[in-house]
């Protein structure tokens, strides 16, 4: 029983930080049409900024997490401006080329600046709650709490606030939108802000899980981000979350009853079946024909 | 009409879609407290024109707006000029419930007060919008979903609305409502340029028409003056 409680955490854990990458890949995709394949890398740029501030500039944990998300979604608003916005009318498939481009900059121009692995100094005091024969660590509450956090304010300002509700009116018709006096790509820059800045928070929250970074950690954990982020319905918010904490109990379910190696492969075939099952995702709904 | 009443002024408005000549060199004005209509069979570049003066679709020639000119200005500083443009097939967001359909057409207004008594009106002007304002927009009927774009043109608080066939897909009875409905915004203070296929009801209401046929001017004038002319029939079947 201890051992399942145990596992759940940990599942918790994995699975908030795939819904808070996943949450940039549905937003994106909500209001543009178009898979950010660059978002994985920019969730590692996010834990390298969380090295440099914590490292060169020793900054404590609450503003090493702030300026990371500043400077993931600075970046993430700087090449929707230079890389997405002049292929808007584009076919899409130009789109996610250019994404997948952006991706492999930004994977080379990291590795470039830094050959080797890094180690993010541990920021906060890790301390272990052990109650009977279960272990909490703090870090670990931290992680979970935090994102259930940013995920709540994101959905407060999808659902409730003005920018929210314009960015659902251009995920329904981007053409309308402007006969509403609203400015689209003001908004489209502030949900790719919303969006790389959470992946960013997530690259922290990685970094400080799971401290030794490298350029290349964003390929896998984005490609199962996007994936929880179809799964959960993509262009849904809400699903996203879903998608993050399926998969990520499912990862860990798995490593905990299989041998380790087997996570990766059930884990995406668990997915392929649900796909199959549900192809527009668990929240997501059929596309209406628009005529 | 005096300059002062001059509200709308196109001149030399062209539009092109790759080779096709959408709208060509057309030129008309309207004057404040009017209803203009465009009248012309599908395709004579009825609905171009309004996407240009709203700033959708790039075009040639001028269109001002008391007296500003609206050529390099986006679609959405156009709405904040006064200019409210509710589309062919109404527009309304599905996923949006009615309520903030409408809240959303105020993207532009900073005065709470004048726009929680714009929403009294509109939902004096609509009973049934008060009545589903909780409802998805994608939930409504046809005929709830014109009258959604009417109240969210309405919302903006645009001197002109631009209507781009407000009967399209409706029962003759509720095509008559919304033409009354137009009067009714008319008469309480807003300027109208509507585009519509249904020449007798539009040319019954508007002061003055224009008819288009493949992107010209091909006759004016005075509503009423219009209505049976064998000209128009005959831009409705094509020259």
């Amino acid at each position: 029983m201890a051992y399942l409680f145990q596992q759940a955490l940990n599942a918790l854990q994995l699975g908030s930080i795939y819904a808070l990458i996943a949450l940039g890949y549905t937003m994106v995709y909500g209001i543009l049409t178009m898979i950010n394949f660059a978002h994985g890398d920019l969730f590692m740029v996010g834990a390298f900024f969380c090295f440099l501030l914590a490292v060169y500039l020793k900054l404590s944990f609450v503003p090493t997490l702030l300026l990371s998300m500043l400077g993931v979604a600075c970046l993430g608003v700087i090449i929707e401006r230079l890389a997405y916005k002049p292929l808007r009318a584009a076919p899409r498939v130009s789109a996610i080329i250019t994404a997948l481009g952006v991706g492999l900059f930004l994977e080379n121009f990291t590795l470039a600046l830094s050959p080797y692995p890094k180690h993010i100094p541990p920021l906060l005091t890790n301390t272990t709650w052990a109650i009977g024969s279960l272990s909490i660590s703090s870090l670990q509450v931290l992680v979970i709490a935090l994102s259930l956090i940013l995920m709540l304010i994101l959905d407060f300002v999808v659902q409730r606030t003005k920018a929210g509700m314009a960015m659902r009116a251009i995920s329904w018709d981007k053409t309308i939108v402007p006969l509403m006096g609203v400015p689209v790509n003001k908004i489209i820059s502030l949900t790719f802000a919303i969006g790389t800045g959470l992946g960013g928070a997530a690259g922290v929250m990685y970094g400080l899980a799971y401290p030794v970074i490298d350029p290349y950690m964003g390929i896998m954990v984005g490609w199962k981000a996007f994936i929880c982020a179809v799964v959960g319905g993509i262009g849904n918010v809400r699903g996203a979350m879903i998608g993050g904490f399926i998969l990520g109990a499912v990862e860990i379910l798995v490593a905990a009853f299989f041998p380790s190696t087997y996570r990766d492969f059930v884990a995406f075939t668990l997915l392929l079946v649900l796909l199959i099952l549900r192809p527009y995702g668990i929240l997501g709904k059929p596309q209406p024909q628009k005529v | 009409m005096s300059r002062a009443d001059l509200l709308l002024s196109v001149a030399g408005l062209s539009v092109h879609y790759d080779s096709i000549q959408a709208v060509d060199n057309i030129s008309f004005e309207v004057a404040r407290g009017e209803i203009v209509t465009l009248i012309g069979a599908n395709g004579a570049g009825k609905s171009s024109t309004l996407r240009a003066i709203s700033g959708l679709i790039p075009y040639t020639g001028s269109v001002n707006f008391a007296g500003k000119d609206l050529r390099n200005l986006a679609a959405d500083r156009i709405v904040a000029a006064g200019i409210a443009h509710v589309p062919e097939g109404r527009g309304i967001f599905g996923n949006l419930t009615v309520r903030e359909n409408l809240q959303l057409a105020c993207w532009q207004r900073k005065d709470k007060s004048k726009i929680a008594a714009d929403l009294k009106n509109v939902f004096a002007l609509f009973p049934r919008l008060e009545e589903r304002s909780k409802q998805l927009g994608g939930m409504l009927s046809g005929g709830e979903q014109q009258m959604l774009a009417v109240g969210r043109a309405l919302m903006s608080d645009a001197q002109m609305l631009l209507l781009d066939e407000p009967s399209m897909g409706l029962s003759p009875v509720l095509v008559r409502e919304i033409f009354r409905i137009i009067r009714e915004i008319n008469q309480a203070g807003k300027t109208i340029l509507l585009v519509e296929q249904n020449a007798n009801m539009s040319l019954h209401i508007a002061s003055r028409a224009y008819v288009l046929e493949t992107g010209r001017i091909v006759l004016s004038g005075a509503g009423k003056e219009l209505t049976g002319n064998p000209k128009v029939i005959e831009a409705y079947l094509g020259g």
